[in-house]
């Protein structure tokens, strides 16, 4: 009974309701934890999964042997690979691609690679403005590689101990 | 002031001449007292709309909009421009005449009761006795434009919230028109400049009518969350289910107005609570006190300012009512705790006790 009168008189009393207006009212004056993109970034970890790239060695050698593992384990299906003998008789990639509108960056490519070849990096901010824009081939993947070589030779080399 | 309007009225009178003179000089008279209320009114409600999405920002630890401009604040003349430009879209199968007629049902009802709203002793552009009647007929008018909007879309969407928007506005305002009935009982009169004297003395604070008709001012308020459609009543709109309710179809400048609409009556709910249960320009402090104990416009601003942010709080603080729930508040809550308190306030003012302390604070004047 005296709690029945206590319920009613909190709820007549909207008790709750100011409750609820104090928390928000505090969280008026908080500090704000926005981070304005273009100018302010996010810090990245050395495992982060970005845009995909294809390596080489210091030779100058590409390392995809063309085993086609990532296409095998692609969840999305978004890798296609065709390959043949070169001249020297190493089994090399004609066709790697990569459609980013398919791919979902799980990064399983770039663990089931043996050689570490395909690998992701840290770009996020790319974009593109026509239909396959975002279908990258072989030569555009190793472009990427090339650019980034040292930020992903660095990022694989904090993460060796790891693995 | 006073000068310059003798003067215009002297050049009236000799341009028109003496059948016509008073006539221009009323009609100037109003022109001028529209523009002077109306401007500084759709100037608050561009604004009102950054303050909200700052407020909430800030209430979720963001920072809201600050880009367009220093700090954001050409934010709303960006987003007036956009509107502005967009096309407006009639659907195939609405009424068109009924669907540009909706915005316009909404919008005038919410300017026209600034007719009768006062800022200061005589700042009021037409001082009718029946003022509170005036303002309970226009914004009682206001939900046609909604119904009308909903039904000329011939959409399944815009005509639930209306249908939600009508049952809801109908079940409050039977609510919100008890609360005034108790404002109009302690104030004895329904012109809203003598609701506010009655609330002058020198009490100050403890004067004013929040203090005995406190269920009133409370009802009041949620009730005109809920006339107006806003948080946590707004199922007219009702995102999660209704896509925007009774303004899905409407684009560009048609939603625009709109908008302004129920920024315009948000703001009328804010003044209206002040002036009658807050003391509306009178100052909280004693007269002794100088420039902070004078009655003015300021102190009516400060308490408007208060209210339209309690409008902004209490919607980043709560959930959405289950429309079952809106109902039951406002049937099962509401209507006995105003009819209860109709009563308690007529026995406060019944004679042997309206002169004893502490009512005779209220009721002995």
């Amino acid at each position: 009974m005296f709690a029945r009168a206590k319920e009613i008189a909190s709820s007549l009393l909207l008790t709750e309701l100011v409750k609820g207006l104090a928390l928000t009212g505090r969280y008026l004056f908080s500090r704000k934890i926005t981070v304005f993109f273009p100018e302010e970034k996010t810090p990245q970890g050395p495992r982060f999964r970005g845009l995909h790239a294809l390596r080489r060695y210091p030779n100058g050698e590409e390392r995809c042997i063309a085993c086609k593992l990532c296409e095998a384990v692609c969840p999305a299906l978004a890798i296609t690979i065709e390959s043949e003998m070169r001249q020297d008789g190493t089994r090399r990639t004609t066709r790697y691609d990569i459609d980013l509108t398919k791919c979902i960056f799980c990064g399983f490519c770039e663990e089931s690679c043996p050689v570490d070849s395909i690998v992701e990096t840290r770009v996020l901010e790319y974009h593109g403005e026509a239909r396959g824009d975002l279908y990258y081939t072989k030569p555009v993947l190793l472009a990427i590689g090339d650019r980034y070589e040292a930020q992903i030779a660095a990022d694989r080399a904090e993460d060796a101990r790891f693995r | 002031m006073t000068e310059l309007a003798a003067t215009m009225q002297g050049a009236l009178q000799g341009w028109f001449g003496p059948v016509w003179g008073p006539h221009a000089w009323t009609v100037a008279k109003s022109l001028a007292g529209i523009v002077a209320v109306l401007v500084p009114l759709l100037l608050t409600v561009l604004y009102y709309q950054l303050v909200e999405r700052w407020v909430i920002g800030w209430i979720q630890v963001r920072k809201g909009p600050n880009r367009v401009g220093w700090k954001g604040v050409l934010q709303p003349i960006a987003d007036a421009i956009k509107l502005l430009m967009k096309e407006r879209i009639v659907p195939a199968g609405a009424s068109k005449g009924l669907f540009f007629l909706a915005p316009i049902v909404a919008v005038a009802p919410a300017l026209a009761v600034w007719a009768v709203v006062p800022f200061a002793p005589g700042w009021v552009i037409a001082d009718v006795d029946a003022g509170l009647l005036v303002v309970l007929a226009m914004t009682s008018m206001g939900v046609y434009g909604i119904i009308i909007a909903g039904w000329a879309s011939n959409s399944k969407y815009a005509f639930l919230g209306a249908m939600r928007s009508a049952a809801q506005v109908v079940a409050y305002e039977i609510a919100m028109g008890f609360a005034l009935v108790g404002a109009l009982m302690a104030g004895q009169s329904l012109n809203l400049t003598e609701i506010v004297m009655r609330q002058d003395g020198r009490y100050g604070l403890l004067e004013w009518f929040w203090l005995p008709l406190a269920p009133f001012f409370v009802v009041y308020f949620i009730a005109g969350l809920a006339e107006t459609n806003r948080h946590p009543f707004d199922v007219a709109e009702g995102e999660s289910e209704l896509v925007a309710g009774f303004h899905v179809e409407y684009s560009g400048m048609t939603f625009a107005v709109f908008f302004l609409a129920e920024y315009a009556n948000m703001i009328l709910v804010s003044t209206l609570a002040s002036l009658l249960f807050l003391g509306g320009w009178l100052s909280p402090f004693p007269a002794a006190w100088g420039i902070l104990g004078a009655p003015g416009i300021g102190w009516l601003l400060v308490k408007i300012a208060f209210f339209m942010f309690l409008f902004l709080w209490v919607r980043a603080s709560f959930p959405r009512y289950r429309y079952d729930q809106i109902m039951r508040l406002g049937w099962k809550v509401f209507i006995p705790v105003t009819l209860v308190w109709i009563a308690v306030t007529g026995v406060m003012m019944l004679e042997p006790l309206a002169s004893l302390p502490p009512f005779s604070i209220w009721f002995g004047k």
